[in-house]
């Protein structure tokens, strides 16, 4: 979904660029709470990963492909702020080196791509995560949910930009229609990858996923707990 | 596992990904690509103004080889990302408030010596 230069008037994407400068800022500021010396190199990789993976153009129907965005796995392993932090880093490396996404349209792609699906996607984790029983199923299920739901959010996003500053005269309706209907594809592929990343951390490393922190330590309390039970266990009757 | 080979894994993930993986996508138009040529929204689209830097369209200039050229970028693709990512994260990152785990020491920091009494 990477703009190139010329789709959004200059108006407008200087406005996406202020919008992307303002969120960058506050994922910095929230980035240090979520960094420490073990999860500083986590989040180094996870972007690396990200990077990876957003090569890796899915067949969605016909002639048209996708691939991740990322900003839902992003945000799950290593935390929202950084997530943002993330995805903008291989959409500026992407820019200036491979070419990919305009320059002029970097604000406009760091907003819909990093910001927008970290909002809609990492929002809609937590909020499954509140309702589901806390198990590792239910991380996986929230995950492929919210990365299935933060695809359109992302095409949505691109078309109130474009709505607001696209340089050619189509219509707002038929964009809209088209890119979310797509988006919605795109999604499912968004979402399988997602789900698979998070479990397979899950599996052999389940401390090292930010979004299954609230999982881990009623675990753990569980298992003080039964300790410290287990010798007046016989004397209840 | 330990951490610093679930963060090897990883990386070794990623870099066969985008060195050898990439080379099997698809090569349609993306989403936004063909919605764009379909609908109309390229209508002013501009040339991207690097698109003749070494790495441009995620190959290394001067190697012919598909393959390896686009695997080639790939992988300094993902170099790139985790030296500006890493480093941006370890720039930031809170420092100083567990200096037991610091890494690569957690194996060997164990509490058994004050439960000894």
């Amino acid at each position: 979904m990477h703009v190139p230069d010329g789709f959004i008037d200059a108006p407008v994407s200087i406005a996406a660029g202020a919008v992307a400068v303002a969120g960058i800022g506050i994922a910095l500021r929230g980035a240090r709470r979520e960094l420490d010396d073990r999860t500083a190199p986590l989040a180094g990789l996870t972007a690396a990963f990200v990077f990876a993976a957003q090569m890796l153009n899915f067949p969605v129907a016909a002639g048209t492909s996708g691939h991740l965005l990322g900003g839902t796995l992003a945000a799950i392993l290593v935390g929202p702020y950084t997530g943002v932090l993330c995805v903008s880093v291989v959409l500026l490396m992407q820019a200036l080196l491979f070419a990919d996404g305009g320059l002029t349209a970097l604000g406009v792609n760091i907003t819909t791509m990093a910001l927008v699906t970290v909002l809609a996607g990492y929002g809609l984790f937590r909020l499954l995560l509140r309702m589901l029983p806390k198990t590792r199923a239910s991380v996986a299920a929230a995950s492929f949910v919210a990365a299935l739901v933060s695809v359109p959010a992302a095409a949505a996003a691109f078309t109130v930009i474009y709505a607001a500053g696209g340089t050619a005269d189509v219509s707002i309706g038929k964009v809209a229609t088209a890119m979310i209907g797509v988006h919605v594809l795109i999604g499912i592929g968004e979402a399988l990858i997602t789900a698979a990343t998070v479990s397979s951390v899950l599996a052999v490393r389940p401390d090292l996923v930010y979004g299954a922190r609230g999982l881990m330590k009623p675990l753990e309390l569980r298992v003080a707990a039964r300790k410290a039970d287990g010798p007046a266990e016989p004397s209840r009757a | 596992m330990t951490t610093k080979r679930f963060l090897a894994g990883f990386l070794l993930v990623s870099l066969v990904l985008a060195g050898v993986v990439s080379y099997y996508a698809s090569s349609h138009p993306d989403g936004l690509e063909k919605i764009a040529a379909d609908k109309g929204i390229s209508a002013k689209e501009k040339d991207h103004s690097l698109k003749d830097s070494p790495l441009g369209d995620y190959g290394v200039k001067g190697v012919g080889n598909a393959r390896l050229s686009g695997g080639l970028s790939g992988v300094i693709g993902v170099g790139a990302v985790l030296l500006v990512g890493g480093g941006l994260f370890w720039g930031v990152r809170r420092r100083g408030t567990e200096p037991e785990q610091a890494a690569g020491r957690d194996e060997r920091a164990p509490s058994e010596p004050a439960r000894k009494g």
